[in-house]
């Protein structure tokens, strides 16, 4: 099994990991992995992947518009949000 | 009989009471609620109560009896875990993440169960985003077992379980994605079925992994299970994956049995009884059953599974990679948590999920970062996928040879609560009997079958082929005739 490039997926996955808690999250990933690892030893050649329990294409719809204008309904969940837009940290200097 | 007696007993007997107006859906409600709040600081099986609505909803059930208007469901109290949204009431996921989260709108089951007349009396606990088999791992802390309150509910929809099994409400929904809905069921001592992938809507379930998720329903027998199951089936075109198929009447078959099951085949799967951690006790009472399915007239028959155990990596593989999939739409931005203080953009995602997300629901995202991730994604995740494959062929030539499989739900009976908390493979190796109708996208029931030597509930779990719910529930129907197990109640 490969190290675990711990600081590589807190970013990808854009979880902030303090020193403290980065070690026991390694000794966890670590476990997880040598379970999941025994996966490499199936034999799986010419098997197809399965991504999905139906064997079935998507279902197509008409190329209408069903959904309401709910705009003031869903920002009004946001934690910030001021004339109908989300308002995040500034982004462009 | 008492009002509060009645609430112990099944959906069928108290449709049958109020249909002949010996008690009003008004004083189910509130004993109902009685009952819950009674137990919340013991079981902690909800996260948020709801009484106005609950009063609101009976009141108008009673108007509509009265009216003669009404559904077998009409006035039954249930809850809803708390995953399910519920339009204008706060639905959590029991995280921090959505803790103050009021969703816009019902999930399809939601809002099918409040057509039908069902009252709610609000959200009930869960693992953390239904990542979890003991519900533990809820933000608000984790809900306890009815029958021994030192012990876990299960999980994920352990709240559910425990309201069922408490007297709480005769039924309540649950969703099942390595085996949240049979694994509290069996743990609680009482019934719940997982339906076939496609059967009911997943719209407004919040997504843990989406080609595993389903929703169901956990009640006090297999009859009230098939009530519940009609009421939320259906196609929903709002659920790409939903099936486009009639409801069935699953209890109409039920109705029509005779107490016997003769010709039925049941595969005892050799794999999953060899599987080292299976408790004697658990092993006696689910071969005891399965002696006694074949004294209704099944027949036992030895089948093989020869990859069970490697359900467990390949599930761990998939569902968390799913789920960093899912969970990265929670960013601080249009709904959720955020944290209070930031540098930039980056520095605000960052904070907010890790103070928005718990422990395990970060190590999944994070394992499903890596076997997603360049350079490990054909090693593990497509890997996981061919494996998925080769399971599902091993169910589909299983059930060449029988009509049902019969098998442990668990490999024990309910843990200590913080006994497993050091390592979470030790939980993730309690999946081993569930994991499979899930990849498989198969239905699968669990119902009690006997009590280990500490007076815990054992549960005996069902697995039928694709679209095979009315076999599966008429089958522990009928054992559930002969038996008595579904009907004994915890010492609360």
């Amino acid at each position: 099994m490969p190290a675990i490039d711990l600081d590589r997926l807190a970013e990808l996955a854009r979880i902030e990991l303090t020193a403290e808690h980065a070690a026991a999250f390694r000794a966890d990933l670590e476990r997880v992995l040598a379970l999941v690892d025994r996966l490499q030893a199936v034999d799986t050649s010419g098997v197809e992947p399965m991504s999905h329990p139906l064997d079935l294409p998507q279902r197509l719809r008409e190329d209408a518009v069903t959904e309401p204008d709910q705009r003031d309904v869903l920002l009004a969940l946001a934690p910030a949000a001021e004339n109908g837009l989300y308002l995040v940290p500034k982004v462009i200097e | 009989m008492s009002t509060e007696r009645l609430l112990a007993s099944s959906l069928r007997e108290l449709a049958t009471a109020l249909a002949e107006g010996r008690t009003r859906a008004e004083a189910l409600a509130e004993a109902a609620l009685e009952r819950a709040q009674a137990l919340q600081e013991r079981l902690n099986a909800f996260i948020t109560l709801t009484p106005e609505r609950a009063r609101e909803a009976a009141r108008a059930a009673d108007e509509h009896r009265r009216a003669g208007n009404i559904s077998l469901l009409s006035g039954i109290p249930i809850a809803h875990k708390d995953l399910f949204c519920t339009k204008g009431v706060r639905t959590t996921a029991a995280s921090r993440m959505l803790a103050e989260f009021v969703p816009p709108y019902d999930a399809f089951v939601v809002e099918r169960l409040a057509q039908a007349g069902a009252v709610s009396l609000g959200k009930t606990n869960l693992d953390e985003f239904a990542m979890g088999s003991a519900n533990e791992h809820s933000h608000f802390g984790p809900c306890r077992n009815p029958w021994d309150t030192d012990r876990i509910a299960g999980g994920s929809s352990g709240g559910s379980a425990a309201a069922v099994a408490a007297g709480i409400v005769p039924v309540a929904t649950g969703t099942d994605t390595g085996g949240s809905v049979r694994q509290p069921a069996a743990m609680c001592g009482v019934t719940g079925i997982k339906p076939s992938y496609g059967r009911v809507s997943r719209y407004g379930i919040i997504a843990y992994a989406s080609s595993l998720d389903q929703a169901g329903v956990i009640a006090r027998s297999a009859e009230d299970c098939a009530l519940a199951l009609t009421a939320i089936e259906g196609f929903d075109p709002r659920d790409s994956t939903s099936l486009e198929r009639p409801v069935e009447d699953h209890a109409a078959a039920l109705a029509a049995a005779d107490g016997r099951l003769d010709g039925l085949r049941l595969g005892l799967p050799r794999e999953f009884f060899a599987v080292e951690g299976l408790d004697a006790d658990v092993r006696r009472a689910v071969e005891e059953a399965a002696r006694t399915y074949e004294a209704l007239g099944a027949r036992l028959v030895e089948v093989s599974l020869p990859r069970a155990e490697l359900a467990i990596p390949a599930y761990y593989v998939i569902a968390p990679a799913e789920a960093s999939s899912n969970l990265a739409r929670y960013d601080g931005v249009r709904y959720g948590y955020r944290a209070p203080a930031y540098t930039d953009l980056d520095d605000m995602y960052r904070k907010t999920r890790a103070q928005g997300f718990g422990e395990e629901v970060k190590r999944r995202i994070l394992v499903g970062t890596y076997v997603l991730s360049h350079g490990y994604y054909d090693a593990y995740y497509l890997q996981a996928q061919k494996l998925r494959r080769l399971i599902a062929e091993d169910y589909a030539r299983a059930f060449a040879s029988c009509d049902l499989l019969l098998a442990p739900t668990a490999p024990t009976t309910a843990w200590r609560l913080g006994e497993k908390g050091q390592d979470p493979v030790q939980e993730y190796l309690q999946d081993i009997y569930t994991i499979g109708a899930n990849l498989a996208g198969l239905p699968a029931l669990s119902h009690p079958c006997g009590f280990d030597a500490a007076g815990l509930p054992i549960g005996c779990q069902l697995i039928g082929p694709y679209l095979a719910e009315t076999r599966l529930l008429l089958a522990a129907h009928v054992f559930q005739q002969k038996t008595d197990w579904h009907r004994r109640l915890p010492p609360l």
